[in-house]
């Protein structure tokens, strides 16, 4: 079978799509007008949402904490400048739902007027938990798209020891040139950064994966990079280089077990703007408000990047890159493959937005979908080795088991498969609403649970409560007969004793 | 109704009638160069082929009330049809086209439920039962005529010979591995009745007596490169297949000159490279994975050959070619592709500190 | 002709008889099941499948004169542990339409009456006499009793609002259903 393995495959699968990325890629990041109103929501990051420490009415800072974390899993929100709070309600969310989310409105003062901050002069020469405790205090959250935590991923990577940290510059996704740009201005910074993580997990190897198709960037990190222990890799461009999973196969030849973490195999993945964000956190006690953002796509007028504070509407940077050019066929957060499309151009910018894309028709290249001709381009583009085509065939027909049981778990949601697939049939949305079904399925079974123990308490309680009563009441009966008793064996002695006392 | 559209927001440039194309005009050299080989009665048994298959195509997809104009132009019945017709003897009367098209559509892709539900080749399966049912026919190959030549058939002639139903004096040769078959059940050996039947230049240029299509064994070859640099396809299966003829034809051959075909004849004779390339290759009835794909293909191949050796019939592919599909299912379930972070068997990778 | 005619329809019947004795014969036995069936259900008696409680409705299941999808409060995931233990078919379709509810309260006409606090099944529904009350959301099975009993119509079933939690993808339109 190892033949077979080495015959037919090596990194398997991924796709080609066309970059793109000389769009924008030339662009240096350009600053954002500041708003008149920022919506920040209070959960941009994966776990609890953060609750609200300020009140409507309350002027407060640039810098300012105005949700914290709950919980085990979540992360604090800060305000990005400086101005009121002018309303705490929901406002849309930059979500495919389009539902609205609890989300601070802060009126800005102009003022960009910063909190104290307490930066340090010699960030290196922190402890350990000191690191990950300011990571967590600036609200920073993986910043390549999947806003899990920093702070988190550092603890549990700490606690399970790492070997090797890894960071992700493979911006694989079309488009976007946002961590290019980063990389490109921003080095020192980044370097300042990684070693901070380093440190905080103690590892021992340090690779920055950089996909080719950004020489640039390998040039300007390597430079950076001179004289210190970190290993800055090219990568083969391909979709999804820039998944964990995949950088981690490419950098270290391991996989991840399946269901486990990059600390399973005693690796650390973390984005490269993450790291940026860090070095900032740490050294000058600036909390993570802003992002760099790629604005691009055939139907934006000029495509750029720009360092946008968190909150910022969408419709204030479509001025920055001079509007749109109509038609616009579709407009996307993220990247195309794995972005969101939005219609309402009210949406904030939120920590986990690396783009906004203004695409045209023949950009998002849609058509009906028409029967599987089970030509397996699919099985053939799918990095993780699924089978497309079946796992779709399943969850058509409403059997979720089964595709669960080809890998549906497994499924990274990259979208590998649609985009190849030749009768555009909409693989990876059958994916994900197969895997939502089955985690809203899991929420039932579990409520199920907890309510059948509910419902067998009652019932055994009105039981007991019964029984009791039923004792209760016997005994009360008890009582009376033997009271009854008494009292007539009482009167039968007395009317004996009358009797005895007369007869004698 | 959600108006949001779900990631990809973007896609290959790719669809169903572009992969169709690709492989129609791969087919196209082939073709041409076998109508002028055979003249006026390749060219009307081809468009009558491909007529009635999109006739029947378009007829079972109005009963069945779906869209009949993207179906069509999806060129995947043409594909079928061309393929059929590609298979079928040159000088065929018009009705065996008719009746091949019709079959391949109607009963073998439509019944099963249209496009990528078909258990079988389309092609192969009509060829079969043409092959059963009108065994006369269905063996009555012609020497070549070239349309350019001093034989050349004139336009009338042809229609004479494919509608008419008229015999022609070159129609009573057999192919080579009929004729192999045949002499052996007469009793003479091959080293006796191939020499002067069996010329390499002459199968390689397609100047034998086959059907139409088959006989080109370059341009098949060429169209198939020209597929696999398109990604269209892939190696596996054609290599696989042709291995499966070669492999044991080279043993056996090696062992008994005089009862056992040698390796050239074998992959130059009748329909393997346009099986090999065209056939084995059809996504719907093949499996899924690379590996698969070469299982499928090498068991075609093995299949091939044991058929026309030992079989009833001089040539194997068809049959071959549908005994696979019908395993396909099976080839499917045992060879899956190992999902990251799993082993083989789908149990989850140990989780380890590396090394 | 006729021979074969005859002989497959001896045989036909033969094996059809066979097949009907070995069905009777091999039944399983009801009882363990239906205990395993009761298992499965909400267990709050709320009777809304028309049957004298869950224990009636296993019985019903067991002997195969309901359906797995009879019981409402109990969602798709019954539906589909049902399946799985009667070894059927789970059709989720019927199931899917009815959109899960809670029991909600009506604030300005609950009047602490108390009578949905008596009948809960679950214990969802939090109060006490001339208080209002109110339903931990969690605990409500929207079995529907208390909307019953309740005089003033205060406490109702509602579908669950959905919210980015609980939101996911729709499954693609089929238009082609080959
Ligand atoms: S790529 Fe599309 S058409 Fe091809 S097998 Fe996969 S799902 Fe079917
Ligand atoms: S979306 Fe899932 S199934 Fe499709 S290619 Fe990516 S990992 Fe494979």
């Amino acid at each position: 079978m190892m033949f077979f393995e080495k015959f037919f495959g090596g990194l398997r699968g991924g796709v080609h799509p066309e970059g793109k990325k000389q769009l924008s890629a030339e662009c240096p990041i350009r600053s954002v007008p500041l708003p008149q109103k920022l919506y920040v929501p209070l959960q941009q990051h994966i776990g609890a949402p953060a609750a609200p420490v300020v009140k409507v009415g309350e002027r407060v800072l640039k810098g300012q904490l105005v949700a914290a974390a709950q919980g085990n899993v979540s992360a604090p929100v800060h305000a990005p400048t400086s101005g009121v709070v002018s309303a705490l309600g929901d406002h849309v969310a930059p979500h495919p739902s389009g539902l609205p989310v609890p989300t601070l409105t802060i009126e800005s003062d102009g003022q960009e007027e910063w909190v104290a901050l307490a930066g340090i002069e010699q960030p290196l020469e922190l402890a350990q938990e000191d690191i990950a405790a300011r990571v967590a205090a600036a609200g920073i959250v993986g910043l390549g798209g999947a806003t899990f935590p920093s702070a988190l991923k550092l603890n549990l990577s700490r606690a399970s020891g790492v070997q090797t940290l890894i960071l992700n510059g493979g911006e694989c996704e079309p488009y976007l040139t946002c961590d290019d740009r980063i990389m490109r201005e921003r080095a020192a910074e980044i370097v300042e950064g990684i070693a901070l993580i380093a440190k905080a997990v103690a590892a021992q190897e340090v690779l920055i994966g950089i996909e080719d198709n950004k020489p640039e960037a390998i040039a300007t990190m390597q430079a950076a990079a001179q004289g210190s222990a970190i290993k800055v890799v090219a990568m083969p461009s391909m979709y999804p280089m820039g998944s964990e999973k995949q950088i981690i196969q490419v950098l270290t030849g391991k996989e991840i077990p399946a269901g486990g973490r990059p600390a399973d195999i005693g690796v650390l993945v973390h984005n490269v703007a993450t790291a940026w964000a860090v070095q900032q956190a740490i050294r000058y006690g600036r909390p993570l408000i802003s992002r760099i953002v790629t604005l691009s796509g055939g139907a934006m007028r000029t495509p750029c990047n720009v360092e946008a504070l968190i909150g910022t509407p969408v419709e204030e940077l479509l001025t920055v890159a001079g509007g749109l050019v109509p038609p616009v066929a579709r407009m996307v957060l993220g990247g195309p493959m794995m972005g969101q499309q939005f219609t309402d151009m009210r949406v904030p910018v939120v920590k986990g937005t690396s783009g906004v894309l203004a695409l045209t028709a023949s950009e998002t290249g849609q058509a009906e979908a028409s029967p599987c001709i089970r030509c397996s381009t699919c099985v053939r583009a799918c990095p993780i080795g699924l089978l497309p085509l079946e796992m779709a065939a399943f969850i058509r027909v409403s059997d979720l088991a089964s595709s669960v049981a080809l890998g549906l778990k497994d499924c990274i949601s990259c979208g590998s498969c649609s985009y190849v697939c030749p009768a555009h049939i909409p693989l990876v949305h059958y994916f994900n609403y197969a895997k939502g079904d089955l985690a809203a399925q899991e929420r039932g079974k579990l409520k199920q649970e907890a309510t059948k123990k509910l419902a067998d308490a009652r019932n055994e309680r009105m039981a007991r409560i019964e029984r009791e009563r039923a004792e209760a009441a016997a005994k009360r009966k008890a009582a009376r007969e033997a009271k009854e008793r008494a009292a007539k064996e009482a009167a039968e002695k007395a009317q004996q004793e009358s009797s005895a006392s007369e007869s004698a | 109704m959600n108006p949001i559209a779900h990631s990809p927001h973007a896609h290959a440039p790719a669809s169903i009638s572009k992969v169709m194309g690709t492989v129609l005009l791969a087919l196209v050299p082939a073709t041409l160069y076998g109508f002028w080989l055979y003249g006026w009665p390749a060219i009307f048994l081809w468009s009558i082929t491909v007529a009635s298959a999109l006739i029947g195509e378009a007829f079972v997809l109005r009963v069945r009330q779906r869209p009949v104009r993207p179906a069509l132009l999806d060129g995947s019945a043409t594909l079928t049809a061309w393929l059929l017709a590609l298979s079928l003897p040159p000088f065929a009367p018009w009705w065996l086209g008719v009746v091949g098209g019709l079959f391949a559509i109607v009963v073998v892709k439509q019944v099963f439920g249209g496009l990528g539900q078909n258990v079988f080749n389309p092609a192969m399966a009509a060829r079969v039962m043409l092959l059963i049912s009108f065994p006369v026919e269905m063996t009555m190959w012609a020497a070549p005529t070239p349309l350019s030549g001093e034989h050349a058939l004139s336009f009338a002639q042809g229609l004479a010979i494919t509608f008419g139903g008229a015999q022609w004096d070159t129609m009573a040769s057999a192919s080579l591995l009929g004729h192999v078959k045949t002499e052996f059940t007469r009793g003479v050996d091959l080293l006796h009745s191939l020499p002067g039947y069996f010329e390499a230049g002459d199968a390689l240029s397609g100047h034998r007596v086959g059907s139409f299509g088959e006989t080109s064994a370059v341009l098949l070859l060429l169209g198939g490169v020209f597929l696999i640099v398109k990604r269209i396809i892939t190696w596996h299966a054609p290599v696989a297949m042709l291995l499966g003829v070669a492999l044991p034809a080279a043993i056996a051959h090696a062992i008994a000159p005089e009862h056992y075909l040698a390796v050239l004849p074998h992959l130059l004779s009748g329909g393997l490279i346009l099986g090999a390339f065209f056939i084995v290759t059809d996504p719907v009835t093949s499996p899924n994975t690379s590996a698969g794909m070469f299982v499928f293909g090498f068991l075609c191949g093995l299949l091939t050959w044991i058929i026309r050796t030992w079989g009833g019939y001089p040539e194997g592919v068809a049959f071959a070619v549908m005994i696979m599909n019908a395993l396909t299912p099976i080839v499917d379930r045992y060879i899956k592709p190992r999902i990251y972070g799993r082993d083989r068997k789908g149990t989850a990778l140990p989780a380890k500190k590396g090394a | 002709m006729l021979i074969a005619i005859i002989s497959l329809s001896i045989l036909g019947a033969a094996l059809g008889l066979f097949l009907g004795v070995a069905a009777r014969r091999l039944a399983v036995e009801g009882n363990p099941l239906v205990a395993e069936i009761q298992d499965i259900l909400p267990g709050s008696q709320c009777g809304q499948c028309g049957y004298p409680g869950c224990a009636g409705a296993a019985q019903a299941l067991a002997d195969g004169s309901a359906p797995i999808t009879l019981c409402p409060p109990g969602g798709r995931a019954v539906v589909q542990l049902l399946a799985a233990k009667l070894g059927v078919e789970a059709n989720l379709s019927d199931v899917e339409e009815s959109v899960p509810k809670v029991a909600e309260v009506k604030e300005e006409i609950c009047i602490g009456c108390t009578r949905c606090f008596k009948v809960c099944p679950t214990d969802a529904i939090m109060g006490a006499a001339q208080q209002l009350h109110s339903v931990f959301r969690e605990a409500c099975t929207a079995c529907g009793k208390c909307e019953e009993v309740c005089p003033t119509e205060s406490i109702k079933l509602q579908p669950i609002p959905v919210t980015v939690q609980s939101w996911y993808w729709q499954k693609p339109p089929m238009k082609e259903a080959a």
